[in-house]
C-alpha cells in the first residue's frame, strides 16, 4: 500500500501547475450559464486545447495526452488549486466521451472528440423528459426510421446549458411495442440548430437561464449518429452514467481545494468556534473523498471495474457540496445571502442545492446502493 | 500509487481473520467482562504468536519493524471480532517505549518490550487526556502511567511511573472495557523532554489502532444487520425490502467506506491531522453503525444475549476513547496548512 506518485505523474503536475499559473484567467469568467459567460467559457476551452489540457486522459490522436487516472487526478488537483474556470464541456466530456469510447464508432470519434475538447462543439444531455425523471426508462421521445436516418419527435427537459449549446445526445424509443419499457430505445446525438428543434430556457433556482427545455419535431439524425446498434439505447446510456454520478464529474480536486477555501474563510473570520467542527468535517471529508478516490482508481489501474461504488461516490460528493457552502454562508453571517458577491459562497450554495437531485437522485442512489453493494432484496420502486 | 493493501497484507489480514473466527471471541468478550481474564489471555497468547503486539517496535528492539499500516490492517480484524483487553493501550506503550528508546533512553524498553512483544506481560497505558482512568488495569500485568503531558506547572516535564496498583474497577458503557484509576506514586521510569515525544508518539499509534478498530467495529455491525435484514420478515416481506431500511444501511455504509480510507492514509503518513481525521471519522462510523444495528435489529438488538450486543456497546466508548472527535477534529484544523 502506498501513495507515491510516479516520476511521470509528478512531470505532469508540475507542468500543469506551470502552465496554469501563467494561463488562468486573474478574475473569474461571468457564470457559464449565461450567454457571455459561455462564450467567456468557450473561449477558455480553446486555450486549455492548445495547451492539450482539456483531455488529459484521451489518447494523443483526438488532443489529449494518455494520460492514467492517476495522471488525471493530480492533473485535476491542480486545476482546481488554481482557481481555474468551471467546465462548460463537462456533459460532453464526462458522459459523450466515454459513451465514444465504449460504444462509438472510430469514425464517430474522429469526427466527435477533437471538436469536444476545443469547445468548438457543446454539447448538452437530453436525457430527462416531463414523464420520465427517475424513471428513465418511461420515456416517450420517439425516433421514426427515415431515409438514410431517423426522425425525432418529443419533448426533453432540464438539459443543462442547453440554451446555449451547439449540440445535445440522448435516448429515443425506436421499437414502440418491445414488450419492456427499458427495451427498444436507441441512443443518439442530434444538433439543436436543426430545423425541428424548439429550444425554450428554464430559468434555474439562481435565475440564469441556460437550463432548457427542447421540443423536437420530426428532427433529421443521420444514421452516422447513431451510437452502436439501434435497439441498445439502455445497455448503452447505463454503462456510462457511473461516469457521471462517479470520478468525472466531481474530482477530489474541488473538494480539496474548496475545502482549502473555506479553511482561509474560517481564519479570516476569526476562526469561529460555533463553526470549527464543521470546518473540520470539510477538511476530513475532502481528504476522505481523495483517498477513496485513489482507492478506487487502483483498483481500477489494477483491472478492476468502477460499478456501483459510483453510486456511493455521488452520494458522498452531493451532500459534501452542500455541507460545506452551509458551513461557508454561517461563517459570513449576514454577508452570507448577497448572492452574487465574488467570493462564489453562495452561488456555489445555489448550486450545491442541486446536487442530490441531478446525475440521478440519492433516493434513488441510496436504493443501487442496498441492492448492488449490501446484496439487499429488490423493493417496489 | 499503489493505495490498496499488498499481496503480503492481504494474507496476512486473512490469517488474522481465520485465527480469530476459530476462537470463540463473543465467549472470550463475556469472559473478560465478568472478570475472568483466562480465555482473553489464551486468545493474546495467539495474538502474539500472529505477531500483532510487535508492530509498532523497531526490529533493531525484536519488533517486526515499524509496520503501521499492518497495525492497521491487525486492529480492523481486532474490532471485527470484537476482541477485548488494552489492545491500542499495548500499541501506544510498545510506540512509547519504542521512541523513548530511539530518544536515547533504553532501559524501560530493555525492561518492559520483550515481554510486551512475546504476550507474556499484558500492559495498559494511561495518559492524562483519558481522565485518570486505565483500561483492564486489573487484567494488565503493568500498568503505566504517563502523568503531566499536557497542564503540567511550568518548567516540569512528563513522567512516566509503573503504577504500584490500583482502585476499584468500574464498568463502562461497554462491560468488556473496565476503568480503574491508578494508585499514586510508583517506579519512575521516565522523565523529560525525551518522553514527551514518546508520549505524543504513542498518542498517534493509539489513534491509529482505536480508528482501525472502530472501522472493523463499524464492519461488523453492519455485516450483521444486513443479515439479518435479509431474514427477517414483517408485513409478509424481507424488511430489507423496505426503503427506509435500505436506505439507513446504504448512509451507513456511506460512513464507513469513506472512513476506511481515511485509516489507511494516515498509517501511511502518520501526520497528526491525518491521524486526528481518521479517528473522527472512523468513531462516527462506528457509533452510525451501531445506531442504526439497533433500530433495525428491532428488541431483539436491545438484548444482552445477542452477540450483536458485543459490537454495539464497543462503538460509542471506542469513539471517544483516545481523543473524541471534537478533540480530533480541533486537531485536524490545528495541523491544516
Ligand atoms: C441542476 C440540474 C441539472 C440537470 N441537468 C440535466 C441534464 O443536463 N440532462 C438531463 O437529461 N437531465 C438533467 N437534470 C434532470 C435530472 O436528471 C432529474 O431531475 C432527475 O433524474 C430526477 O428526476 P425528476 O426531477 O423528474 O424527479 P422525480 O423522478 O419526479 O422525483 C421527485 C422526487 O421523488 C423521489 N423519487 C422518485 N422515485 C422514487 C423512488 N422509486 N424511491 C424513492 N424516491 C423516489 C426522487 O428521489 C425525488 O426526490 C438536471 C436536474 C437538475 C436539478
Amino acid at each position: 500500500m502506498d501513495l507515491n506518485h510516479t516520476a511521470e505523474e509528478d512531470a505532469l503536475r508540475t507542468e500543469a501547475r506551470e502552465w496554469l499559473a501563467a494561463h488562468v484567467p486573474a478574475a473569474p469568467l461571468p457564470s457559464l450559464e449565461t450567454a457571455e459567460g459561455f462564450a467567456a467559457h468557450r473561449e477558455w476551452e480553446a486555450e486549455l486545447y492548445a495547451g492539450r489540457w482539456s483531455a488529459v486522459s484521451w489518447p494523443e490522436r483526438f488532443g489529449g495526452r494518455g494520460a492514467d487516472i492517476f495522471g488525471w487526478l493530480a492533473f485535476e488537483e491542480e486545476y482546481w488549486a488554481a482557481g481555474a474556470p468551471g467546465r462548460v464541456s463537462q456533459n460532453g466530456i464526462s458522459l459523450l466521451a466515454p459513451t465514444l469510447f465504449d460504444h462509438g464508432s472510430e469514425e464517430q470519434r474522429a469526427r466527435v472528440l477533437p471538436d469536444m475538447a476545443s469547445g468548438a462543439v457543446v454539447w448538452a444531455q437530453a436525457w430527462s423528459e416531463p414523464e420520465a425523471g427517475s424513471d428513465l426508462a418511461s420515456l416517450r421521445s420517439r425516433a421514426v426510421r427515415a431515409d438514410g436516418g431517423w426522425l425525432l419527435s418529443g419533448q426533453k427537459t432540464w438539459s443543462s446549458r442547453a440554451a446555449f449549446a451547439d449540440r445535445a445526445f440522448g435516448i429515443f424509443r425506436t421499437e414502440p411495442a418491445a414488450p419492456r419499457p427499458h427495451q427498444g430505445l436507441t441512443y443518439l446525438m442530434f444538433d439543436l440548430r436543426a430545423p425541428g428543434v424548439t429550444v425554450r430556457p428554464i430559468g434555474r433556482l439562481d435565475g440564469r437561464p441556460a437550463f432548457a427545455e427542447l421540443f423536437l419535431d420530426k428532427v433529421f439524425v443521420p444514421d452516422e449518429d447513431v451510437i452502436g446498434e439501434p435497439g441498445q439505447g439502455w445497455r448503452i446510456a447505463m454503462s456510462t452514467t457511473g461516469n457521471e454520478r462517479g470520478l468525472t464529474l466531481r474530482s477530489p480536486g474541488r473538494f480539496l481545494a474548496a475545502a482549502d477555501r473555506l479553511v482561509r474563510l474560517w481564519r479570516e473570520r476569526g476562526e469561529d468556534r460555533g463553526a470549527s467542527d464543521r470546518v473540520a468535517d470539510a477538511v476530513i471529508g475532502a481528504r476522505a473523498y481523495q483517498l477513496f478516490t485513489y482507492a478506487g482508481a487502483s483498483r481500477f489501474a489494477a483491472g478492476g471495474e468502477m460499478g456501483a461504488e459510483s453510486s456511493l461516490n455521488k452520494l458522498f460528493w452531493s451532500e459534501y457540496d452542500i455541507e460545506l457552502h452551509e458551513t461557508a454562508l454561517e461563517l459570513l453571517g449576514p454577508e452570507g445571502e448577497l448572492s452574487r458577491s465574488p467570493d462564489g459562497w453562495a452561488e456555489g450554495y445555489v448550486f450545491a442545492l442541486a446536487g442530490p437531485v441531478y446525475a440521478g437522485t440519492n433516493e434513488i442512489q441510496r436504493d443501487i446502493v442496498a441492492e448492488r453493494l449490501l446484496g439487499l432484496p429488490k423493493g417496489r420502486r | 500509487m499503489r493505495f490498496l493493501p499488498t499481496a503480503e497484507q492481504r494474507d496476512f489480514t486473512r490469517s488474522l481473520d481465520a485465527l480469530l473466527t476459530a476462537s470463540d471471541t463473543p465467549s472470550a468478550v463475556r469472559a473478560w467482562s465478568a472478570g475472568d481474564h483466562g480465555p482473553g489471555r489464551t486468545l493474546w497468547a495467539r495474538l502474539a504468536d500472529a505477531g500483532v503486539f510487535a508492530l509498532a517496535a523497531p526490529e533493531t528492539q525484536d519488533g517486526m519493524g515499524r509496520l503501521p499500516v499492518e497495525l492497521a490492517l491487525a486492529h480492523r480484524e481486532l474490532g471485527r471480532h470484537a476482541v477485548p483487553g488494552p489492545l491500542v493501550e499495548t500499541a501506544a506503550a510498545t510506540a512509547l517505549l519504542s521512541h523513548l528508546a530511539d530518544a536515547g533512553d533504553p532501559a524501560p524498553a530493555k525492561r518492559l518490550l520483550p515481554g510486551l512483544l512475546t504476550g507474556e506481560t499484558v500492559v495498559t497505558l494511561g495518559v492524562p487526556e483519558g481522565g485518570g482512568y486505565v483500561l483492564d488495569a486489573e487484567g494488565a500485568d503493568v500498568v503505566l502511567v504517563v502523568t503531566g503531558a499536557d497542564g503540567a506547572a511550568p518548567g516540569s516535564g512528563p513522567e512516566l511511573r509503573l503504577a504500584p496498583g490500583h482502585g476499584p474497577v468500574h464498568p463502562s458503557l461497554d462491560p468488556a472495557r473496565r476503568l480503574a484509576r491508578p494508585d499514586p506514586g510508583g517506579e519512575l521510569l521516565a522523565a523529560g523532554p525525551p518522553l514527551a515525544g514518546a508520549v505524543g508518539c504513542a498518542v498517534r499509534w493509539a489513534r491509529l489502532a482505536a480508528a482501525a478498530q472502530a472501522v472493523g467495529v463499524a464492519e461488523e455491525l453492519l455485516r450483521r444487520t444486513v443479515a439479518y435484514v435479509k431474514q427477517r420478515t414483517q408485513f409478509g416481506v424481507p424488511i430489507g425490502s423496505f426503503q427506509a431500511v435500505k436506505h439507513r444501511l446504504a448512509d451507513t455504509l456511506l460512513a464507513v467506506e469513506f472512513a476506511r480510507p481515511l485509516v489507511y492514509g494516515a498509517a501511511l503518513t502518520l501526520a497528526p491531522g491525518d491521524l486526528a481525521a481518521a479517528k473522527a471519522a472512523a468513531g462516527e462510523a462506528a457509533y452510525t453503525a451501531a445506531r442504526a444495528a439497533l433500530q433495525l435489529h428491532g428488541a431483539i438488538g436491545y438484548t444482552e444475549e445477542l452477540d450483536l450486543s458485543l459490537w454495539l456497546r464497543k462503538a460509542r466508548p471506542l469513539r471517544d476513547a483516545w481523543g473524541t472527535p471534537a478533540r480530533c477534529r480541533a486537531e485536524v484544523l490545528a495541523a491544516y496548512v
